[in-house]
């Protein structure tokens, strides 16, 4: 193989595993240190300024760091990384004076359409940049999705206020209760860019079920159905409820209508209980609330009988997998199978819609109703002054997804504004890499990993939960379990460099290795050295490190999979060949040092 | 510095025979210098013990008093050990061996504790042919007491301070083989590949089995006029590649006829020399000693299989000892009373 090249950053940016997974990138160890060291503050600044909305996604993240969080490779369970990310929002001090303020005027006008996670994120990246920001959105106040789909159990009002209320105190221009009916009539308006940020926002019914007309008083679509009640427009359900669906807006419907006097409430989803698309949490969330999941029953017919919906039909069916993987679910043969219910609600996806944005506006669409998209860097639609970010962009996603997506729109849209290109003009990532070595034998991170395991975050008592719609279930750790949660982190971003040069090959890293990661060998093809190491490495997902031939002509190969950054291969290096540098890796915003003060932490 | 090794292994550790990982036959974390050879010894020692799927409490370690002999702490963590006295380890290995030779002895020392204070002893064992390995970690210098020269440095070697060696180094693999040591042989920290066959054959030899270390001392031997730092030694190596193959193994490898010399050893496994087409043979003595002088006068530091004699007998057979070891005879065996002194005291009259 040849030597890895370490200059380029995306090699490091790979090894922290968690960072690398998240659509954001957020600086995942950096907070967590902040916070094993009681410096909440700061750890909440670093998320602000990779993901402007802390706390709630500290509570409702989808969390792709987690699968990819290394400790999982090493033991059981990975770091609670999203729930200590809510230690951060939860335990700090009053931020105010650490954001940025609006920048000067630059004479640019922006519109930003739909007031979600994508629109604010543009929002808050070009605010300190001095752009006029206008935010258009059908509800009464900003948050999208966030306001109106995820319960307030899970995410108490005054998080979402408070963070929204951040980016929006940056003197944006809220123009709320207001539908945008006509892309072509805002064109007309005089702004400079508009960035599209409405979500997909029309939940997926069962037209052609048959009953669904006759039944359709107590047969709710799941998204708006969450919405009225967000907004206070729906406060009640029928006793016996049967959700349709096995996302995560069906698991917000489930447990939604158990505290809306729901009292049987069933989830019922076509497919088997381990493909469904809901994070495993929250499925056990469900559970944990008396509400069974039933799955393999595929919808026949909504029941109606005198005029009133009385229950629904399923047909009984297996998952049968072809070669490819691909399912098909077949039916069992059996008799239609009954279940009794006062009200259904449809929670089986959403799609992207735009009946507002006419054709004459040069903006085209894919056959799947998303705009046509440059690419994922610049989120450019056919017509140059239009952007698309969030769900609208892609369809439906999740909102660090959102924010990773407004980030990107704002670098576009800023150079967009200034005339430059928008890919051979697009700012780098700001990486940093500094060692970490204090004394002799020395480092400035707690090396050596804890054995601690991973443990829940405690819940409200369930009968006091179900008796108020308003009162969060999760009470978020004290701060000596956040503790020893943060120490299970293993600093990733703690890189192990090592400098062919100075390595003297007495193995004393290779010996001392608790993870045999570290292989003095004869160089070879990838293929050929992977089964060729001490422990053969696997993982194809996982880079080999791959130094300059040495003095005796062997290499080194460090397999970067079970690595535990505990730095004793630098501890046991008589040469410093190996050092301990801290990888400090921020995507490229808009407006740049957005947050003073956070850099080397 | 770290005190502790984190617990945490590669999930995919492979498994020895008996079932135990590599990690099974870890001690704790060293408080050696960083980069010193006798770490790498001392994982070549864990490596083979894995290797050969020795169990781990079938194994005693011994040694004497030195940065070697602090090595034993760093492997085997659950192996029976005994840290004795300066140079006085061939002492407790005698009398271990005789109350129980079940067990597989590894002896680890230095040049100090084995050439200076220990000579004496140390010869003893040789003739006596004890069986276990014993392993000098051969740096030429007393690191433990900031680095002056050891009996085993080189003449002209420089030491850390800048004075040169006036005197001869004892070369202790030739002192072994002149005493009629069964097993001679010797390597290099820095070259598992070979040590470890090395050390797995020296445990499967039935008899005293000797390796001299070349094991450079990173703090006060590893400067440019030492003739033990890594980079001379490496320079000056003129190694013979080493394969072991247990008994219970099928023989896999396959070599060019000619370029080896397969030597059977007394429980059925085999040592396959590389390199051995020049004519070496690993059971003449005094072409063995020949060949070392050769290169010692070279310049040239020898590795390999120097000398193997498998059918010599151990001080057991040599002294007819009873073949129930001490520690399996009961009170009467041992105290059989004043009925049967009185009928030796008879023979005697």
């Amino acid at each position: 193989m040849k030597p890895t090249n370490t200059t380029n950053p995306e090699y490091f940016h790979k090894v922290v595993d968690c960072q690398y997974a998240c659509p954001a990138h957020t600086p995942v160890p950096a907070y967590i240190r902040a916070i094993a060291q009681e410096r909440y503050s700061d750890a909440y600044m670093i998320n602000w300024e990779s993901n402007v909305f802390p706390g709630v996604l500290g509570r409702t993240c989808d969390r792709p760091c987690e699968p990819a969080c290394r400790r999982g490779r090493v033991e059981e369970e990975p770091v609670a990384i999203c729930r200590l990310k809510r230690v951060a929002a939860d335990h700090k001090d009053d931020i105010r004076d650490r954001l940025p303020k609006a920048g000067a005027a630059n004479g640019k006008k922006i519109a930003l359409i739909g007031g979600g996670p994508a629109s604010l994120t543009v929002a808050r990246d070009l605010a300190p940049l001095g752009y006029e920001l206008h935010l258009y959105d059908a509800q009464p106040r900003g948050g999208g999705f966030m306001r109106s789909e995820i319960p307030s159990f899970r995410l108490p009002e005054e998080v979402l206020e408070e963070e929204v209320g951040y980016v929006l105190d940056m003197g944006i221009h809220t123009h709320f209760n207001t539908y945008i009916d006509s892309m072509a009539d805002m064109l007309t308006k005089g702004y400079d860019a508009i960035f599209v940020g409405c979500g997909a926002p029309r939940g997926r019914d069962l037209p052609n079920v048959p009953g669904r007309e006759e039944g359709a008083e107590n047969i709710h679509v799941g998204l708006d159905w969450l919405a009225n009640v967000a907004f206070k427009h729906t406060a009640k359900i029928g006793k016996r409820v049967i959700v349709l669906g096995g996302g995560n807006t069906a698991m917000d419907c489930c447990r939604t209508s158990r505290r809306l006097g729901g009292e049987d409430v069933k989830v019922i989803v076509r497919s088997p209980f381990e493909d469904m698309k809901a994070s495993p949490w929250e499925k056990e969330d469900a559970i944990h609330e008396g509400i069974p999941i039933i799955d393999n029953h595929v919808p026949l017919e909504f029941v109606v009988k005198d005029g009133k919906l009385v229950g629904m039909k399923f047909d009984k069916v297996e998952a049968k997998y072809d070669a490819e993987g691909r399912r098909s679910l077949i039916s069992t043969g059996e008799d239609p199978v009954f279940v009794e219910c006062d009200d259904v609600l449809i929670a089986i996806g959403q799609e992207n819609a735009f009946p507002w944005i006419e054709k004459e506006t040069g903006i085209r669409f894919t056959s799947w109703g998303t705009p046509i998209i440059n690419d994922d860097e610049t989120f450019q639609s056919t017509r140059k002054n239009v952007f698309f970010g969030g769900d609208a962009a892609f369809g439906p996603s999740n909102i660090i997804t959102a924010g990773a997506h407004g980030h990107k729109a704002a670098v576009s849209i800023d150079l967009y504004c200034n005339g430059q290109d928008l890919e051979e003009d697009r700012p780098p990532p700001n990486v940093t890499l500094i060692s970490q070595k204090m004394g002799i034998h020395e480092w400035s991170y707690d090396s050596i990993p804890v054995d601690d395991k991973r443990v829940a975050v405690p819940l409200v008592a369930l009968e006091k939960a179900l008796g108020d719609r308003d009162l969060e279930v999760e009470l978020g750790f004290d701060p000596e379990t956040a503790f020893v949660q943060a120490e299970r982190c293993l600093n990733c971003d703690a890189q192990t460099v090592f400098t062919a040069p100075s390595c003297i090959e007495c193995d004393a890293c290779a010996d001392i290795c608790p993870t045999s990661c570290i292989n003095f060998v004869e160089n070879g093809t990838e293929d050929d050295l992977r089964p060729r190491l001490m422990v053969p490495a696997e993982n194809a997902e996982q880079d080999l490190y791959v130094s300059d031939a040495l003095a005796t002509g062997k290499v080194l190969v460090k397999d970067e999979d079970v690595c535990l950054h505990c730095g004793l291969c630098a501890e046991r290096c008589p040469t410093a060949a190996w050092d301990m540098q801290l990888f400090t890796y921020n995507t490229a915003k808009a407006a740049p040092n957005l947050v003073p003060g956070l850099e080397g932490l | 510095m770290s005190y502790v090794k984190p617990k945490f292994r590669h999930p995919n550790l492979p498994t020895n025979r008996r079932g135990y990982t590599v990690a099974d036959y870890d001690g704790a974390i060293s408080t050696l210098c960083a980069g010193c050879g006798h770490d790498s010894i001392s994982a070549a020692i864990r490596n083979a013990c894995f290797k050969s799927a020795i169990e781990p409490h079938r194994i005693a370690k011994v040694s004497g008093i030195g940065c070697s002999s602090k090595m034993p702490t760093y492997f085997l963590g659950k192996s029976h050990g005994f840290n004795s006295v300066h140079g006085r380890m061939p002492s407790v290995a005698t009398g271990a061996s005789l109350a129980n030779r079940d067990l597989t002895y590894i002896g680890v020392s230095g040049d100090g504790d084995t050439a200076s204070i220990g000579m004496g002893q140390f010869v003893h064992l040789v003739r006596r042919n004890l069986n276990m390995t014993y392993i000098v970690a051969n740096n030429g210098c007393y690191g433990l007491t900031k680095g002056q020269d050891s009996a085993t440095a080189d003449i002209g070697s420089i030491a850390k301070g800048g004075a040169v060696n006036p005197f001869e180094g004892i070369d202790l693999a030739s002192l072994a083989l002149l005493q009629g040591a069964s097993f001679v042989a010797r390597s290099f920290s820095g070259d598992k590949g070979q040590l470890e066959p090395l050390i797995r054959a020296a445990m499967a030899h039935k008899g005293f089995a000797f390796i001299d270390v070349v094991s450079p001392c990173v703090t006060f031997n590893n400067h440019a006029g030492s003739t033990k730092s890594y980079a001379e030694t490496r320079e000056h190596l003129a190694p013979m590649p080493v394969d072991f193959v247990p008994m219970r193994d099928e023989i896999t490898t396959t070599y060019d006829p000619g370029t080896t010399q397969a030597v059977t050893l007394h429980d059925g496994s085999v040592i396959h020399l590389q390199k051995a087409a020049n004519g070496v043979k690993t059971d003449d003595r005094t072409a063995a000693l020949l060949r070392m002088q050769e290169a010692r006068d070279e310049g040239n530091i020898l590795t390999g299989l120097m000398f193997l004699d498998p059918n010599q007998a151990d001080l057991n057979q040599v002294l007819n000892l009873a073949t129930t070891p001490l520690n399996k005879l009961g009170k009467d065996e041992l105290c059989p009373g004043s009925k049967v002194l009185k009928s030796i005291n008879e023979g005697l009259r």
